[in-house]
């Protein structure tokens, strides 16, 4: 069957138009705790200029933000003041762990310092580094723009799959047992 | 460096000889005092020498340290404004004995300075108006910088709830 198009017009799904859309409108809540926030800056600034990927609108309240990038390292007392600020994010909403001690503890191997903000919130992409250069963070939010084109959907569906509730491999260990858990959890959710 | 001996003078025409024991090195001036005796000395200090300014309140632990016969040894650095001269107060605490009166009725500045000591140590500084952990969190339980605790800490740092894609 054949469907007569008037000049300007375009078909497409839903789901895709969504996805590009916010795709290209992605505004960062900068959570910035160290010197990956410099960098952070960088990227935002004239030079490497992140508003060609539709990403320059930082906000800091995170009730107008979209995506959120931890730059540098969480402590214990931070953490569940992410959790929150995570939480009172908007749907859609997507992270990136910025640099090395934000995906791993990086250096900091000591009591205060979480090791990983993927054990305790969900993130998208990371980005290595200590501190990664504007470059790589630029490369971070194109890739996470491709990720959201390829698999957004209208509703948000694809955050509520049973595979994006699994723990990642570094907290599957904790739970095994292998980190004692012998204190009072802190904090908690919001 | 500026010379102390009429500090010195005074010190010991006030104290005596007891617990007396002042050395220099590398330009450091210090002068080590028995815990009973450190809030009378500093007070002297502030009152008769002029000490008007408190630079710093630590710590030290010496366990497992060579040739050490205490376990903590706290550190007050005051200075004299006017005449530039600087002083370290050193006292030495062992356990179960680890308080020792705080200097906040001298130097208003002392009061963090003393709360970080108690959070990182564990030392009790009595009098002290609102002796609460500075720095960790309030549900925290033990010393981190006491040499007996564990560098990467027993578990609190995984000790979140864990929020997952569905519920944010």
């Amino acid at each position: 069957m054949e469907i007569e198009v008037p000049e300007n017009v375009a078909l497409t799904k839903l789901d895709w138009l969504a996805s590009w859309c916010r795709k290209n409108s992605l505004w960062p809540m900068p959570f910035a705790t160290a010197c990956c926030g410099i960098e952070l800056m960088a990227t935002g600034a004239s030079r490497h200029d992140v508003a060609r990927f539709g990403a320059e609108v930082f906000r800091f309240s995170p009730r107008q933000c979209d995506l959120m990038i931890v730059a540098g390292r969480v402590v214990m007392k931070m953490l569940p003041v992410l959790q929150r600020i995570w939480l009172q994010m908007p749907e859609p909403k997507w992270c990136i762990s910025m640099g090395a001690c934000a995906s791993t503890g990086g250096i900091f191997d000591t009591y205060s310092v979480v090791q990983g903000i993927d054990r305790f919130i969900p993130v998208d992409m990371y980005v290595p580094g200590c501190p990664p250069r504007p470059e790589q963070l630029i490369q971070a939010i194109i890739d996470l723009q491709d990720k959201i084109q390829r698999e957004g959907s209208f509703l948000g569906n694809e955050f509520i799959t049973d595979a994006r509730q699994q723990p990642k491999r570094a907290l599957q260990e904790l739970e095994l047992g292998q980190v004692p858990r012998s204190l009072p959890i802190i904090g908690g959710k919001a | 460096m500026v010379d102390l001996s009429g500090v010195l003078e005074q010190l010991k025409s006030r104290f005596g000889e007891r617990s007396w024991d002042y050395s220099e090195y590398h330009k450091n001036q210090r002068l080590v005092v028995a815990a009973d005796l450190c809030f009378s000395v500093l007070e002297f200090l502030k009152k008769t020498c002029g000490f008007d300014m408190l630079i710093d309140v630590t710590c030290v632990d010496y366990l497992h340290y060579r040739g050490a016969k205490d376990r903590f040894g706290l550190v007050y650095i005051v200075l004299n404004t006017v005449t530039g001269q600087r002083l370290i107060v050193r006292a030495f605490l062992n356990e179960p004995e680890l308080k020792i009166p705080s200097v906040v009725p001298l130097w208003e500045g002392a009061n963090w300075l003393e709360r970080e000591v108690f959070d990182m140590y564990g030392i009790e500084f009595t009098g002290h108006p609102d002796l609460r952990r500075i720095l960790l969190p309030d549900e925290f339980v033990g010393f981190p910088l006491r040499k007996d605790y564990p560098l990467r800490g027993r578990g609190e740092r995984h000790n979140f709830e864990r929020i997952t894609r569905g519920e944010g």
